[in-house]
C-alpha cells in the first residue's frame, strides 16, 4: 500500500494499455509482459502447446522461422508425439503458401509462422494463413519479432489469436517482451510458471495436507512472480516515442533506405545479395555474402569501421539450408539509420571486395 | 609468467557451417597482442593496415586491429590455445 509502489503498479498497468492500443488489442488484459519474443512463444508451447497438443495432432511452421518458433515445440513434440509439418519456402526466400496451405488438415491445431523473417526480412501474409487456419479450426501464432517495431500492426484485422514480439527490436530495453493472445484463450490456459501475483489465494488445509489454489485472472496469472516493471515502462515510453513518429513513417523510411541500400549493394560485383530484392515483398533487412570470405570476416571487416552488421545462421539454420549457404552476412536498419550511413556502408563493402 | 588468459578476453565459436573461431583480445592488451603475433607468424597480406591476413604453422587467420582475429579450421579449444600460446607469449 505504499506510495511509491501504488506509481509503480500504476505505471506498469497504463503500460499495458498503451501496449494494446498500438498492436489494436481489444482488452489490456490481452497483453503479458515476458521476457522476449522467445519466452512469449515457450509460454505458448507449454501453457497451451503442452496441453492441446497430442499424438496424431499436427502443427505447422515454416521453414523460414528463427529458432525461437521451431525449438520450444520440437521439444514439446518430443514429450507429447505430435507431429510439426515444416512448409516449404521458394528458392527467393518467400514463402510457398501453397505448400504451407495444403498441409492444413483435420489435424492440425496450430499454425506458426513469422509475419518477416530475421534474414530475409520478407513479410508473409499471415491474416491469410490465419483465414486458412480458423477454417481449419486451428489456432495461429505470430512471430512478430521482426514486424511489431517496423510496421502498423492490427491484431484484430491479422485476426492472430497469439503474436509475440521483443522490446529491445523497438527502441526499448532488453529482457522485455510481448505475448499478446485473445483472452478467450487466456482464460482457458493453464500459467507458465507458478508463484507470487499469479494467484489469488493459497490456503493450507491441515487435514488434506495440502495448498488449495486458486489463479488469478489473465494476464496476472500468467506474470508469476516480480515482473520487469522498469522494463515494461521503458517499452512503453518507446511506444510512445514510435506512435509520435507514426509507424507508416517509420515503414516508409526503412523501405527508402532498403531500396537505396539494394541498389547501392548491386553496385559491388562480389556481393551477392540473398532474398528477394523487391521492397514491396521485405522489410529493411538484406541478407548478404562477399565472394570468398566468410561472414565473418564481413563482419568484422565492417566493425572496424563501427558498422554493425551480424553474421553466422541468424538463429534460422534451416532457412540457410533453403539458401545452401555455409552462413550469411545481414544489414539492417531502422528509423535511426540515414542514406550516408549507407554510402559508408558501400564504401566499406568496396574495401573489402580487395581482400 | 604472462599466459594466454593475459591476452585473451573471450574466445568465441561463430554460428554457421564455416565453424571459425573468433578471439577477441583484451582492450588494453590489443595492440601488445598483435605486435607478439607480428613478430611470430608471417604476414601474407594487408588491407588499409586495418585487416592482416596472416599463417602460422599451416594456420592462416586474420587479425583486425580493432583487436580481434578469426581462426579456421581449429579442431579443438586446446590446439587453439596451443597457437596463441605460441603467437602471444
Amino acid at each position: 500500500m505504499h506510495t511509491l509502489s501504488l506509481e509503480a503498479t500504476d505505471m506498469f498497468e497504463t503500460a499495458r494499455e498503451r501496449i494494446a492500443k498500438f498492436i489494436n488489442a481489444k482488452d489490456s488484459a490481452e497483453i503479458i509482459f515476458v521476457r522476449s519474443t522467445t519466452e512469449a512463444i515457450n509460454l505458448v508451447a507449454y501453457s497451451w502447446g503442452l496441453r492441446n497438443l497430442k499424438r496424431g495432432d499436427e502443427l505447422l511452421v515454416s521453414l523460414m522461422e528463427h529458432h525461437s518458433n521451431i525449438v520450444p515445440w520440437e521439444i514439446i513434440s518430443k514429450i507429447n508425439g505430435f507431429t510439426i509439418k515444416y512448409a516449404k519456402v521458394n528458392p527467393d526466400g518467400t514463402l510457398n503458401y501453397e505448400d504451407f496451405e495444403n498441409k492444413f488438415s483435420s489435424k492440425t491445431k496450430i499454425a506458426c509462422l513469422s509475419h518477416v523473417s530475421n534474414v530475409s526480412g520478407v513479410i508473409n501474409n499471415v491474416k491469410r494463413i490465419a483465414k486458412v487456419a480458423h477454417e481449419h479450426d486451428a489456432l495461429m501464432l505470430v512471430d512478430g519479432a521482426q514486424s511489431v517495431p517496423h510496421m502498423p500492426i492490427d491484431v484484430r484485422d491479422l485476426d492472430a489469436d497469439f503474436l509475440a514480439f521483443s522490446g529491445h527490436k523497438m527502441l526499448g530495453p532488453t529482457g522485455i517482451g510481448v505475448l499478446y493472445a485473445k483472452k478467450t484463450f487466456l482464460e482457458k490456459m493453464d500459467p507458465f510458471q507458478g508463484g507470487g501475483e499469479m494467484i489469488k489465494e493459497v490456503s493450507f488445509s491441515g487435514a488434506k495436507e495440502q495448498c488449495d489454489i486458486s489463479l488469478n485472472d489473465p494476464p496476472w496469472k500468467f506474470e508469476a512472480g516480480t515482473p520487469n516493471i522498469c522494463g515494461a515502462i521503458a517499452l512503453s515510453e518507446a511506444v510512445k516515442y514510435l506512435q509520435r513518429i507514426g509507424m507508416d513513417q517509420v515503414q516508409g523510411h526503412e523501405c527508402f533506405l532498403t531500396n537505396y541500400a539494394i541498389k547501392r549493394m548491386q553496385e559491388c560485383s562480389k556481393v551477392t545479395l540473398h532474398g528477394p530484392t523487391d521492397t514491396a515483398l521485405k522489410c529493411g533487412i538484406i541478407p548478404f555474402s562477399v565472394q570468398g570470405l566468410s561472414s565473418h570476416d564481413v563482419a568484422l571487416f565492417c566493425d572496424n569501421y563501427g558498422i554493425m552488421i551480424r553474421s553466422g545462421f541468424h538463429c534460422a539454420q534451416p532457412l540457410h539450408q533453403v539458401f545452401k549457404l555455409q552462413s550469411s552476412a545481414r544489414a539492417s536498419f531502422y528509423i535511426y539509420n540515414t542514406r550516408e550511413e549507407i554510402d559508408r556502408f558501400i564504401e566499406v563493402l568496396k574495401e573489402i571486395e580487395k581482400l | 609468467m604472462p599466459t594466454v588468459d593475459d591476452y585473451v578476453a573471450r574466445i568465441e565459436g561463430t554460428c554457421g557451417e564455416e565453424k571459425d573461431i573468433i578471439v577477441v583480445f583484451k582492450y588494453d592488451k590489443k595492440d601488445e597482442a598483435i605486435a607478439n603475433i607480428r613478430k611470430k607468424a608471417e604476414l601474407k597480406n594487408t588491407l588499409a593496415g586495418i585487416i592482416l591476413e596472416m599463417s602460422f604453422k599451416d594456420v592462416s587467420f586474420r587479425v583486425y586491429t580493432s583487436g580481434k582475429a578469426i581462426f579456421r579450421s581449429i579442431k579443438s579449444k586446446e590446439e587453439l590455445y596451443k597457437i596463441l600460446a605460441s603467437l602471444l607469449l
